[in-house]
């Protein structure tokens, strides 16, 4: 049991990262009605813009690994991401608005083609070692717990998840409590009657996309906080396994994309645990296609109807 | 172009055997007094060509799906594993006994199809139901999925890769394979079928409110394609003599679409010049990042070729989002040609 339970943490850090990754995906859809393709990408770039920061940033807070450092480098990081992500809709898709959908999602796959490529050629192919933000140990659980004791959570875990729920928090109170979130919520329920009503559709989706690819960012760089390896490849995967998370979850919900990340994480954690590694992701992609053929709309979703 | 398909088929069947038998006997002198042919002399660039014919094949199949149909699918690279495994497996098995291979290999060539196909249905069936984006990720999980499969499978030499078989794969049954795949997607289309898959392309209520069964003709475009596509992974392994489960990913189906959105969806002209074109045009960039007479900035330019290959299609889709040779973006005249 003890042992299911250090399971259950291990995938709870990783599907963090796959909700904040997953969040993304799904805002997105909310307002365009299509895949970004390159999401994973920019999530990639999160974690080299870190790698790039990561040691100037902690020169500045006076070397070594240090909290304030680690908070600002995430910062830059997402400061960084939501400007490639509002530039990629801005040079990519809005030029698209009015075309096929297929279109739109092939430039996506293309975007995503391109940001691994120049990825490659810029940073070079081979992986890089991330700069340690945080000094990382486990956590000392005193003996009086009892068996909780013998489990190991270690400050990394504590801090990608606490952050990820602090992010998650920041971008219910956005999307809930702010006009730019009214004005959101409004494009993702009906495009034409929100232009109606006076709200700027374009500046709605350029923050969108800027708030997405911004939490896109985040992870990139607590992933690389927990897994300190990072190379320009390393979105492809991540980016798939999000938006399986978000599709579990019920694409277009916030919510759900957030509990899907996490069953994903756990899912895989599970699989790795108890089935075999390699099966990991042959057992992923199973859970979405079953979830797409038995609900479609996914955990969390709402059914709509197909009108002609 | 295409007018009459059967007249073509005959054509490039002849044309094959011809060049064929050609490449591995007419001799050519080999700069030192002696002859030796094509094959022998200029092995990569004979590479290439076996390349380009794969590629047709590929293409060409997926263009039934993605192109006539309209369904969006980025897994064919999952079926060509099948067929290249398919295949493989049972050369690997009976290669001995069976001798010279001159029936075993069309056998088995023909059984990674059958295989790919059945493949086909089983993931066609139930991921068909959905479209656009989601049909694009469902097939894309399939093509994970058959990797995944393959990676956990001892007989298939699981991670480590399957190696071993007869160099049975030449320029006769890659090229004759090529004109019977292009042969039949043509006839195919020109049939009751092709105005089936039209129709469903075009408007699928409209034409499920015609009475037709759109998810038949789905299913038929995703089966005929996945053969071919198994066809082809099979002659692929059969040249390289080597196959790895990682040589089927994501990024090949991506290939697979990109020659069949260039070529201009549904038109399989177009579709067979366009996976010409992207099958020479990285060995053409090698050569001129190689070439000691240009300028470096030109040679650092063809060495990235991944990166101009992806602007080349976003640009292509910003400003030409029918293909190169497409007809008009909606497919009213682009149709059947």
């Amino acid at each position: 049991l003890i042992e299911f339970l250090q399971q259950l943490i291990n995938g709870l850090a990783q599907g963090a990262i796959y909700a904040l990754i997953a969040l993304g995906y799904t805002m997105v859809f909310g307002v365009l009605r299509f895949i970004n393709f390159a999401h994973g990408d920019v999530f990639m770039l999160g974690a080299f813009a870190g790698f790039y920061a990561g040691p100037r940033v902690l020169a500045f807070f006076g070397g070594g690994a240090s909290y304030p450092g680690a908070g600002v480098v995430l910062l830059v990081a997402m400061l960084v991401c939501a400007v490639i992500g509002i530039l990629i809709e801005f040079l990519c898709y809005r030029p698209l608005r009015n075309r096929p959908k297929l279109t739109v999602l092939i430039t996506a796959i293309g975007v995503s083609l391109f940001l691994e490529n120049a990825g490659q050629f810029v940073f070079g192919a081979d992986p890089k070692s991330f700069p340690e933000l945080i000094t990382d140990r486990a956590l000392e659980i005193p003996e009086s717990w009892g068996a909780v004791s013998l489990l190991t959570i270690t400050a990394n875990q504590l801090i990608v998840v606490g952050v990820t729920v602090g992010l998650l928090f920041g971008l219910r109170f956005i999307v809930l409590h702010t006009r730019m979130g009214m004005a959101m919520r409004a494009v993702s329920f009906n495009p034409t009657a929100a232009s109606l009503m006076g709200i700027n559709n374009d500046l709605v989706i350029s923050f969108t996309f800027g708030l997405g690819s911004a939490l896109a960012g985040a992870a990139g760089v607590l992933i690389s906080i927990q897994q300190p390896s990072i190379d320009p490849l390393m979105g492809v995967n991540a980016g798939l396994k999000a938006f399986v998370a978000a599709v579990l979850g019920g694409i277009g919900n916030l919510p759900g994309a957030a509990l899907g990340g996490i069953l994903i994480g756990l899912i895989e954690v599970l699989v790795m645990g108890y089935v075999s590694p390699t099966y990991r992701d042959p057992i992923v992609f199973g859970v979405l296609i079953l979830v797409l053929l038995i609900k479609p709309t996914g955990l969390l979703g709402a059914s709509a109807r197909e009108k002609v | 172009m295409f007018q009459k398909p059967k007249i073509l088929l005959l054509l490039g069947l002849l044309l094959a055997a011809l060049v064929s038998w050609s490449l591995g006997h007419v001799p050519l002198s080999n700069g030192a007094g002696g002859t030796r042919s094509f094959i022998d002399l200029y092995a990569y660039y004979y590479d290439v060509l076996i390349g380009i014919g794969i590629s047709v094949i590929l293409a060409a199949g997926l263009n039934l799906v993605n192109g006539y149909t309209g369904q969006f699918s980025l897994g064919h690279a999952g079926f060509m594993a099948v067929g290249a495994y398919a295949s493989s497996f049972l050369t690997l098995k009976w290669g001995a006994s069976a001798g010279g291979g001159v029936l075993l290999f069309p056998a088995a060539l023909f059984a990674g199809g059958v295989a790919a196909a059945f493949a086909g249905l089983l993931v066609g069936g139930p991921s068909l139901r959905l479209k656009g984006d989601y049909l694009a990720i469902v097939t894309l999980g399939f093509n994970e999925i058959i990797k995944g499969v393959i990676q956990n499978a001892e007989p298939l030499g699981a991670q480590r890769g399957l190696g071993g078989m007869h160099q049975f794969t030449n320029f006769f049954w890659t090229f004759g394979c090529a004109a019977i795949t292009v042969y039949v997607v043509l006839a195919l289309v020109h049939s009751t079928y092709g105005r089936g898959f039209l129709a469903v392309r075009d408007d699928e209520i409209a034409a499920e409110a015609m009475g037709i069964n759109t998810t038949k003709y789905k299913v038929l475009a995703f089966v005929v394609g996945a053969f071919f596509a198994g066809i082809a992974g099979g002659l692929y392994a059969h040249f390289k003599q080597f196959i790895h489960p990682e040589g089927f990913n994501y990024l090949r189906s991506v290939d697979i679409v990109v020659m069949v959105i260039l070529g201009g969806m549904g038109n399989t002209a177009g579709v067979c010049f366009a996976a010409v074109l992207l099958t020479v045009l990285p060995e053409v960039l090698r050569a001129v990042s190689k070439a000691p007479a240009l300028p470096a900035s030109v040679q650092q330019i063809a060495e990235n070729r991944m990166v101009l290959y992806s602007l080349l299609l976003i640009v292509l889709m910003l400003l030409r989002p029918q293909g190169l040779f497409g007809g008009s973006a909606r497919g009213k005249k682009g149709g059947v040609k």
